[in-house]
């Protein structure tokens, strides 16, 4: 079976549009950035308090506990401004998700806190044996030094990316890509602003999964950009660069394919624990596949046009 | 020839030991001589608590800071020990002043913290006189009166109208004509319940009088010697009101002296006897200081502190020679077993700090095991659907390596003796939809090649030699962001980079070497000149 024959497509000729298209999408995503003050980060940045309850009824004629309830509850007690949300669980369950910050210190234990408030206020609906699913307290301190972790990590990704690219390809090479992951990595980070999820210690994984595959996807047509390049010599930059992108479609599209299907599965399947990290690849499998046609290899293009401009060595056009 | 005689034998190894490792997780009953090692799962899935403690070092001199964490390290693993948690994990963060607790299967947290977090330091000392007691509230209204800017959170004792009230309750109408008395009595307000007992705080207040005895400018404006404690929550009522006791600074016994404590239930009709307590036994020095001691002060409270709580303070009725005292009170079973291990197994030498903590319930971990594998299963059945389709015989081999490389991943889990996370199982589902791709590339070049109208035999390894070059560059830069994550992340994100790292270097084996072999046999044993690609 086959999809795609030998396709001629002119993605190089088409690359400003795609240009203009990732801009819009950036730009979208950084406005909602400077709207929302930066990205909204999960507690195990920020520090705080994290709980998911199962408040199904126990008792018979029990009823569901609003949501509502729960916030007068907690505010009853001094505990103000938790976000309260009832989360889809299987069916005639009813789980809760709590955040707050943490009151005073650690030492005060809010999570205890809020949990011995539960108990008492709404014991129909409290198995003490099922009831806490998810309980997390993170500190301040945690907090930070692991926002200075992840940005580190990034860093230490990107840079041995760019040097093996370099020794592998050629310095521009491993620029570009990094250029690509960085559109990526805004692209997705912008998105979940714009949809007002949280950055997760897990969405780094993810984010840093991204690039991983973004990535691999851009090697694959830049090795063929490499081979090409020595096979026609006499070519323009833009029609080689095009050709290998057509060369390598086929496999661009199917290896995304099934990558996209087995983390639909997990989006679609896996449970809540891992919906915003399969959420996030999901739009990472997507983006990526796209950066690496239409972002990595036409600034490669760019590049090679005006490195050709000073030194005058292939034919022009494109 | 001989390198396809060790690139079989090399296949077969690896097989054999993913068999090796891999088959008890689906297989119930295998031999004896099987290995007995089993897939460890993460807290996140079979539930459980982590906590991470900081032991709070900064106060004790330089030459003291090292021996002090393995003291408390030693400390809290002897409670933990005793608490009765299956299989607890206890470590020392290295270089740090950091220890993570590990307690699978625990399903509420609140008690493994109160008996991590508390440094169960046991002090016996005298309460303040009656005129003690009333300089010291004299002193701090006067002090809150005169610096209250500083105390903002107290505005709402500012009120004198409610003050007079309380004069009355206190008994002090003497001196109700002293001009500071014309004022609010803040730290007399704030120390009443709303009942008006006096020497009680209404539990919404306790985080203000918290916040107090943390101030250093406060704590030095009570007169010397003395100092403000909090007493005893009640377990089965934690918003009551609590007492508040003015005591002597001085130590007369502490937690060294102590021989022994035992949880003891009392049989007896009146409160103060029904129900559990604490027995304490003193060693030979301590009992006949405790002698002393009751024998001077007859008329006295003592206070026995735990952690600069007040957990009763009462009247020395007489000497006690036998070196015996009981703490009594509100005390449920749980916490006064809870009690007896932290005084039997002494006191830290800092205070440790939670830094961090993290409870999974056993709901959640089972549900997502579920899902995770229920997501594993439909991505991995269209995968291999679609392969077999798209590439026909070729697309089969390439699925038998996608199964190999899952077996694979799981195998080198066990052997490490890994723990399996959820991350770590997105990470083994993604490497499901990426393992396939060295073979399409490698496919994808075997058709060019048989367009470009190679043989089969050479559109083969040319299309594999060729390949190689392109999986090798795509998956190290792969592999060097799963070394950067596993070199970052803690518990789960770690996780996720050693099944993404495992299954690259598998699915390179699988997908290169593996397939290879398979097109090899294929193409010597029936010469064909047609290929189902």
């Amino acid at each position: 079976m086959k999809f795609f024959g030998k396709t001629k497509i002119d993605f190089i000729g088409k690359r400003r549009i795609a240009f203009a298209i990732s801009l819009v999408i950036i730009l979208a995503g950084i406005v909602s950035l400077v709207i929302n003050k930066g990205p909204k980060y999960s507690i195990d940045f920020t520090g705080g308090v994290a709980m998911e309850l199962d408040l199904t009824p126990v008792k018979d004629g029990a009823q569901m506990v609003k949501v509502q309830d729960i916030r007068d509850a907690l505010t009853n007690a001094g505990i103000q401004d938790a976000e309260i949300q009832e989360i889809k669980g299987s069916e005639g369950k009813q789980f809760i998700l709590i955040k707050t910050q943490i009151m005073g210190g650690m030492k005060d234990k809010t999570s205890t806190k809020v949990i011995e408030i539960i108990k008492k206020e709404f014991p129909d609906n409290v198995n003490p044996e099922t009831l806490i699913r998810l309980q997390e307290e993170v500190g301040p301190k945690i907090g930070e030094e692991l926002k200075g972790k992840a940005i580190l990590a990034i860093f230490w990704a990107l840079l041995g990316i760019i040097l093996y690219i370099w020794w592998r390809f050629e310095f521009t090479f491993g620029l570009t890509a990094v250029a690509a992951l960085f559109h990526d990595i805004l692209i997705t980070i912008g998105i979940f602003s714009i949809l007002g999820i949280e950055i997760s210690l897990s969405i780094v994984a993810a984010l840093l999964t991204i690039v991983g595959y973004s990535l691999n996807d851009t090697i694959v047509v830049f090795d063929r950009i490499r081979e090409d390049l020595k096979l026609y010599r006499k070519e323009p930059y833009g029609s080689v660069i095009n050709h290998s992108i057509n060369e390598t479609l086929s496999r661009t599209i199917i290896t995304s394919l099934t990558t996209f299907v087995v983390v639909l599965s997990l989006y679609l399947f896996g449970g809540s624990v891992i919906h915003d990290f399969a959420f996030a690849i999901l739009v990472g499998v997507i983006v990526g596949t796209y950066s690496s046609i239409f972002v990595a290899s036409p600034l490669m293009v760019e590049h090679f046009n005006k490195r050709e401009k000073k030194l005058g060595t292939r034919s022009k056009k494109r | 020839m001989r390198n396809r005689k060790i690139r079989g034998l090399v296949i077969l190894v690896v097989l054999l030991v993913t068999a090796y490792y891999f088959l008890p997780m689906v297989v119930p009953n295998l031999p004896s001589f099987w290995t007995t090692k089993r897939l460890i799962l993460g807290l996140d899935l079979q539930g459980g608590t982590q906590i991470q403690l900081e032991v709070d070092t900064s106060i004790l001199p330089e030459d003291e800071k090292e021996d002090a964490i393995k003291t408390a390290y030693e400390i809290i693993r002897n409670r933990i020990d005793q608490f009765g948690v299956a299989e607890p994990l206890i470590q020392r963060v290295a270089n740090e002043n950091r220890i993570i607790i590990q307690l699978p299967g625990l399903k509420d947290p609140s008690r493994a913290k109160d008996l991590i977090g508390q440094t169960a330091m046991l002090e016996f000392k005298f309460l303040a006189s009656s005129e003690q007691m009333q300089e010291t509230y004299e002193t701090m209204d006067k002090f809150l009166q005169e610096n209250i800017q500083n105390y903002e959170f107290l505005e709402e004792f500012t009120d004198v109208e409610e003050t007079e009230e309380v004069i009355d309750v206190l008994e002090t109408e003497e001196d109700i004509e002293d001009e500071s008395y014309d004022n609010a009595m803040i730290f007399t307000d704030l120390t009443t319940s709303k009942d008006g007992n006096p020497l009680k705080i209404d539990y919404k207040h306790i985080a203000k009088l918290k916040n107090l005895l943390k101030d250093p400018q406060f704590l030095q404006n009570i007169p010397t010697g003395l100092q403000i404690a909090l007493g005893k929550s009640d377990k089965n009522d934690p918003y009551s009101a609590r007492d508040i006791y003015i005591l002597h600074k001085k130590v007369e016994i502490d937690g060294k002296s102590l021989e022994n404590a035992i949880t003891r239930v009392g049989q007896g009709y009146t409160a103060k006897d029904k129900g559990p307590y604490i027995l304490l036994e003193f060693k030979k020095s301590g009992a006949k200081k405790f002698k002393n001691i009751t024998g001077q002060n007859i008329g006295e409270r003592l206070a026995i502190m735990l952690d600069n709580i007040v957990f009763i303070a009462p009247t020395i009725e007489s000497r006690i020679p036998d070196g015996q005292a009981r703490i009594t009170g509100n005390f449920t079973i749980e916490e006064c077993h809870d009690l007896v291990i932290m005084l039997n197994a002494g006191s830290l030498p800092a205070p440790v700090n939670i830094i961090e903590e993290r409870t999974v319930g056993p709901t959640l971990g089972s549900d997502s095991i579920k899902a995770g594998i229920l997501a594993a299963i439909i991505g991995m059945a269209i995968v291999i659907l679609f392969m077999m389709i798209y590439y026909g015989l070729s697309g089969l081999f390439a699925d038998i390596a996608l199964v190999v490389n899952v077996a694979f991943i799981i195998a080198v889990m066990t052997m490490l003796e890994g723990t399996l996370t959820m991350p770590g199982i997105a990470g083994m589902i993604l490497t499901i939809g990426m393992a396939v791709d060295a073979n399409v590339i490698i496919f994808e070049r075997i058709r060019e090649n048989i367009r470009a109208g190679k043989t089969i035999r050479s559109a083969v390894d040319s299309g594999f030699n060729r390949a190689m070059v392109t999986i090798l560059d795509a998956n190290i830069t792969t592999l060097i962001t799963a070394l950067v994550l596993y070199q970052f992340g803690t518990g789960p994100i770690k996780g996720f980079a050693v099944t993404l790292s495992i299954g690259i270097v598998g699915s390179m084996f699988a997908s290169i070497v593996l397939v290879k072999a398979i097109f090899d046999g294929l193409i010597t044993n029936s010469a064909k000149d047609k290929l189902s690609i």
